[in-house]
C-alpha cells in the first residue's frame, strides 16, 4: 500500500505545483488591482478576500463581485484567473486518471492488494502456480472442501477467468511470473500457514524453479510438482519435492491395470474420483494388438507399460527421428485411411490416440472406427474446453491429463493415507479387488465414493478420545453405525487403520479403537457428516454403544436414576 | 548535475530567504512585515514540499517532515493574521503582530533545518 501511495504522489507532484502556482499568482494579482470602494475612494482588495475569493472562483461557482463591484483592472484579471485555474485543474484531474489507468500502476495496485489478502489468511492455504485446466479443477474441489488457496498466473487473462469463476471461496489470485522468488513470497510461501506449494505451469522447467525456490525458501512446506519427462522428474526429486505427479505415467500404469485386473482399476478410479462424478462404467480392452497413434511423453509411457501385460502395439508416429521411434514405425499422422490401413487396423483390436492435437486424435478415432467398427478406443484430451467434442466422438476411454492430475493432487491433500492404501493394494490379488469393489458398491448409490480420514484425537473425536481416556472400549464399529438406529451400519467401509506407522488394510469392523488411529473411510457423502457427529457428540456415542438414549441434563438423570 | 536536486535545492533555500525577510525586524512592530512576503514564503514553501511528495529515500522523507513543518507554521501565522483583522474585526495590535512572526520564526528554523540537511547530503554525496 505504501508503494502505491508514494507511486501517487510522485505522479501529482507537478500538477500540484502548477495548481498552487496558479493560485499564488491569481491571489497577487487580484491583491494588486486597482478598484474602488462603495464611497468610490481607492480601495485594493487584501488578502483574506483575495483568497476567498479565488477559491470559489477557481472551481467555478462564482458569487458574484465581492465585496465591492469590480473595476476594468480587476475584471481582465480575474478572466485571466479562471482560464488559468480551469485549465490547471483539468490538467490535476487528467492526470490523476491517467495514473489510474495505468498498467503499471495498476499492477502495483493488484499485487499490494494480493499482498495484503494473502497477510490477512489466518487459515492454513495453498499457494497454487499455474492457473490451466488441472489448477482450475483442483481450485474448485479445494475451495468445496473447505481448504484455502492462493494462485499466482503468469497470463492476466486467466486471473480474469478466476475471478469470475464461481466458487464456494474467496481465492486470491496474482497475475505474475511465479518462478520469480519475490513473487513466492508475496504469495505466503514463507508464512506460517502455507501449507503447500503446488507446480502447474504447463512448463517443465517453470515447475522445477517454483520447486528449488520453494525448498530453499521454505523447507517445511509441501511441494507438490507436475513433471512431463522423467528427466526433470528426477531433477525435481534430487531435491527433496514432496510429490512428483506425471499424468501421463499415472494413465500408462492405470490403463496396464485395466487389462490384469479391472477390479483393482475401479478401486483406483473411485478413490481418486472428483465429488459427484457419476459412477463410470467399465469395459475392459481386449487383448491383442493395439495401434498406438504418436510416440511422444504419453505414447511411450503408454506402450512401456502396456508390454509389461503382454499387449503389442503398432506405432503410427510423423517424426520417427525426433521420438526416437523404433523401426517398424508407420510413418505418418494417422489421420489418413492409408497409414490407419498400413499399421494394419482391420486387425486390431484397439487404438490408441496419443498425440498433443486433440483434433488430430479425434480425427484418428474417426477414421480408425470407420476402417474397424469394433476398436476398442482410447484418447487423449489434452484441453478441458473439447469436453463436449470429446463426449459426443463416443470414445471407450478419455485420458485427461488435467483432470488425472487434480485427483491425485487432491488425493495427496485430502487424504494422505490413499497413498499408503494404494500401495498396500498392489500386494492383494483380483479376487480381492473384486470383492471390496463390490462392497463399495453396495454402499454407494449413483456417484462415486467420497474418501476421508478420521484422526482418533481430542480435536478431531472428542467423544471417542473421551471414552479411550476412561478406558471404555470403542469398537470400530460404533463409529460406523447409524446414530439414529444403531442396529444399521453406515453406507461406508472402513479401508485402512494406520496404528504407530503399521497399517491395517480392510480392519475387522470389531477391531478396537486406541488413540492416536488414523483411519480411511470411503463411502457415501451423507455418512461423513454422521460419522462426524457420532465422534463428537458423547451422547451419540452412548446410545450407540449402549442402546439407551441416557438424558444429558443433571436433573433428568437425577430424575430417571431415581 | 541532477536537475531535481538543483530546482530542489533553488525552492527550499529560497523558502528559507523569504521566511527570514518576513521574520527579520522588531517583533511587533507591523511595518517591519510585510504580508506579500508572507504569502510568498508560504507559496514557496507548498511547492518545496510538493516537490519531495513520493520520495521514498530516507533524506527525502526528512526533508518531507521538515518542509510539512515549516507549512503548518507559516499557515498557522497567515491564519491568526486573518482571523484577528476579519474575523475578529480587531486592529493589528502589536501583540498580535509579535505571535505571526515569531509563528514565522518557527517555520524560519524547520526551514533551515531543511537546507542544513540538504547540505548534509549534498557534503555526503559521492560518486
Amino acid at each position: 500500500m505504501h508503494n502505491v501511495i508514494s507511486l501517487l504522489l510522485r505522479r501529482m507532484r507537478l500538477p500540484l505545483i502548477i495548481l498552487i502556482s496558479t493560485y499564488a499568482i491569481s491571489v497577487v494579482g487580484l491583491t494588486l488591482m486597482p478598484g474602488i470602494d462603495d464611497q468610490g475612494n481607492p480601495w485594493r482588495m487584501d488578502f483574506f478576500h483575495a483568497i476567498y475569493f479565488v477559491s470559489f472562483l477557481g472551481s467555478t461557482i462564482g458569487f458574484g463581485e465581492i465585496p465591492y463591484p469590480f473595476t476594468g483592472a480587476q475584471r481582465m484579471w480575474t478572466t485571466f484567473s479562471i482560464y488559468a485555474a480551469v485549465v490547471s485543474w483539468l490538467y490535476a484531474i487528467g492526470t490523476i486518471l491517467t495514473v489510474i489507468q495505468d498498467q503499471g500502476f495498476r499492477r502495483v495496485l493488484a499485487s499490494s492488494s494480493f499482498a495484503r489478502k494473502v497477510r490477512r489468511m489466518q487459515e492454513p492455504f495453498y499457494i497454487l502456480c499455474g492457473y490451466g485446466d488441472a489448477s482450475r479443477l483442483l481450485v474448485r474441489e479445494l475451495s468445496g472442501h473447505g481448504i484455502h488457496c492462493v494462485v499466482v498466473e503468469k497470463d492476466q487473462e486467466k486471473i480474469l477467468d478466476l475471478a469470475v469463476e464461481d466458487l464456494l471461496d474467496y481465492v486470491p489470485g496474482l497475475s505474475e511470473d511465479a518462478t520469480n522468488s519475490d513473487t513466492l513470497i508475496a504469495a505466503g510461501l514463507n508464512r506460517p500457514n502455507c501449507r503447500g506449494v503446488i507446480a502447474l505451469t504447463g512448463d517443465d522447467h517453470s515447475n522445477l524453479t517454483i520447486a528449488i525456490t520453494s525448498k530453499l525458501l521454505a523447507p517445511d512446506v509441501q511441494v507438490i510438482c507436475q513433471s512431463d519427462s522423467k528427466d526433470s522428474a528426477a531433477n525435481m526429486d534430487s531435491f527433496g519435492t514432496d510429490h512428483i505427479i506425471d499424468p501421463f505415467e499415472i494413465f500408462a500404469s492405470r490403463f496396464a491395470m485395466m487389462f490384469h485386473s479391472p477390479g483393482m482399476y475401479l478401486v483406483y478410479e473411485w478413490m481418486t474420483a472428483v465429488h459427484d462424478a457419476p459412477l463410470s462404467d467399465f469395459k475392459r480392452p481386449p487383448t491383442g494388438t493395439w495401434v498406438l497413434c504418436g510416440f511422444g511423453r504419453f505414447g511411450k509411457a503408454v506402450r512401456e507399460s502396456i508390454a509389461i501385460e503382454g499387449v503389442k502395439t503398432r506405432l503410427i508416429e510423423a517424426d520417427t527421428e525426433a521420438t526416437g521411434a523404433p523401426l517398424d514405425t508407420v510413418e505418418g499422422r494417422g489421420t489418413e485411411a492409408n497409414t490407419l490401413l498400413e499399421a494394419d487396423i482391420q486387425n486390431a483390436a484397439g487404438v490408441i490416440a496419443g498425440t498433443d492435437n486433440d483434433a488430430n486424435n479425434l480425427s484418428v478415432l474417426i477414421t480408425a472406427r470407420y476402417l474397424n467398427p469394433g476398436l476398442f478406443t482410447v484418447a487423449r484430451q489434452n484441453q478441458q474446453k473439447k469436453d463436449p467434442i470429446f463426449r459426443a466422438a463416443d470414445i471407450d476411454l478419455i485420458m485427461q491429463p488435467g483432470t488425472i492430475v487434480a485427483q491425485h493432487i487432491l488425493g495427496l491433500i485430502l487424504a494422505p493415507l490413499l497413498g499408503d492404501f494404494f500401495r498396500l493394494t498392489l500386494n492383494q490379488n483380483e479376487e480381492w479387488a473384486n470383492l471390496l469393489v463390490s462392497r463399495i458398491a453396495g454402499v454407494v448409490a449413483e456417484v462415486t465414493p467420497e474418501t476421508w480420514e478420521l484422526e482418533i484425537s481430542p480435536r478431531q473425536a472428542p467423544a471417542v478420545s473421551g471414552c479411550l481416556i476412561r478406558r471404555d472400549k470403542v469398537l470400530l464399529k460404533d463409529i460406523c453405525s447409524n446414530p439414529k438406529n444403531r442396529s444399521e451400519l453406515l453406507p461406508c467401509v472402513p479401508l485402512l487403520i494406520k496404528r504407530d506407522g503399521e497399517c491395517m488394510l480392510l480392519p475387522d469392523t470389531e477391531e478396537c479403537l486406541q488413540s492416536g488411529d488414523q483411519i480411511l473411510f470411503c463411502g457415501r457423502q451423507e455418512s461423513t457428516y454422521q460419522m462426524r457427529y457420532i465422534v463428537n457428540d458423547h451422547q451419540a456415542l452412548d446410545y450407540i454403544q449402549t442402546g439407551v438414549d441416557r438424558p444429558s441434563g443433571t436433573v433428568w438423570r437425577w430424575i430417571t436414576n431415581y | 548535475m541532477n536537475l531535481e536536486k538543483v530546482i530542489f535545492a533553488f525552492f527550499s533555500i529560497l523558502a528559507l530567504t523569504l521566511n527570514y525577510g518576513f521574520f527579520v525586524g522588531e517583533l511587533d512592530d507591523i511595518t517591519h512585515h510585510n504580508v506579500y512576503e508572507l504569502f510568498a514564503a508560504l507559496i514557496v514553501s507548498l511547492i518545496a514540499t510538493i516537490m519531495k511528495f513520493g520520495d521514498r529515500a530516507h533524506m527525502g522523507a526528512l526533508l518531507l517532515a521538515t518542509s510539512l513543518v515549516a507549512d503548518l507554521q507559516l499557515i498557522a501565522a497567515a491564519m491568526v493574521w486573518g482571523y484577528v483583522v476579519y474575523v475578529a474585526e480587531s486592529p493589528l495590535e502589536p501583540s498580535v503582530m509579535s505571535s505571526i512572526v515569531s509563528l514565522s520564526g518557527g517555520a524560519l528554523l524547520a526551514n533551515l533545518t531543511s537546507v542544513i540537511l540538504l547540505v548534509v547530503e549534498t557534503v555526503t554525496f559521492r560518486r
